[in-house]
């Protein structure tokens, strides 16, 4: 599985990425988070705003923090 | 652009149909001019309508949306509809006094009345920046 948080690097997205990151060790799953800050990358996405979230290619969030038990249900946990 | 991304930014999502005729291009440079000024950011229609998916939850997870059709065949709302959206403010230009036509002679008087329709339209919303603001992407949408 591939979570990636979309963000340029404000605490919003920092956040976020914390929040993936302690939900995927929690869930126990096998995936790999990666921070993407590339802003022409992000846009490829078509997402308004950030921090968004992309899990296995499919946006699930965008413009907010999601809760852990949010990332839980996409990593289907 | 990077340094606008986490700035305390705007809550209203602006769709125009930008349709082939004189109300369709009015909500065209409406939905541009309010962006330029602040109001919203505009983003692709069209983007939705192809079920993008970014544009799809974008869409779902904005705050505000103002969806601008030209006339009643109504494209805007009929891609939002597909798309299982059904939160937004609809303006209809036809609505406001404007006559459809196909003469593409926009005048600064009706273009000010549609801008005043979508600004009235998502009065009272959570159209102002907050700390928990939904974050634009400046140039996301194309």
């Amino acid at each position: 599985m591939n979570i990636k948080v979309l963000g340029p690097g404000c605490p919003k997205c920092k956040q976020t990425e914390k929040i993936v990151k302690e939900a995927v060790a929690e869930a126990g799953v096998e995936a790999t988070v990666e921070k993407v800050t590339d802003m022409l990358k992000i846009a490829e996405y078509g997402v308004f705003g950030t921090p968004s979230v992309v899990v296995d290619g499919e946006v699930k969030s965008v413009g907010k923090i999601p809760s852990k038990q949010d990332v839980k249900n996409w990593i289907g946990k | 652009m990077v340094q606008d991304c986490c700035a305390a930014g705007n809550n209203v999502m602006i769709l125009a149909c930008s349709g082939g005729s004189n109300v369709g291009q009015l909500s065209n440079r409406a939905a541009v001019e309010l962006t330029q000024e602040g109001f919203g950011k505009m983003c692709c229609l069209v983007g939705i309508g192809g079920r993008l998916k970014g544009f799809v939850q974008s869409a779902k997870d904005v705050p505000v949306i103002a969806a601008i059709d030209g006339y009643h065949v109504g494209c805007a709302k009929a891609i939002l509809k597909n798309a299982d959206i059904s939160t937004y403010n609809h303006i209809v230009l036809t609505d406001l006094g404007i006559e459809e036509n196909k003469d593409f002679n926009l005048s600064d008087e009706d273009l000010s009345r549609v801008k005043q329709a979508v600004v009235t339209a998502c009065k009272g919303q959570k159209t102002a920046p907050e700390t928990d603001t939904f974050s634009n992407v400046v140039g996301c949408c194309g």
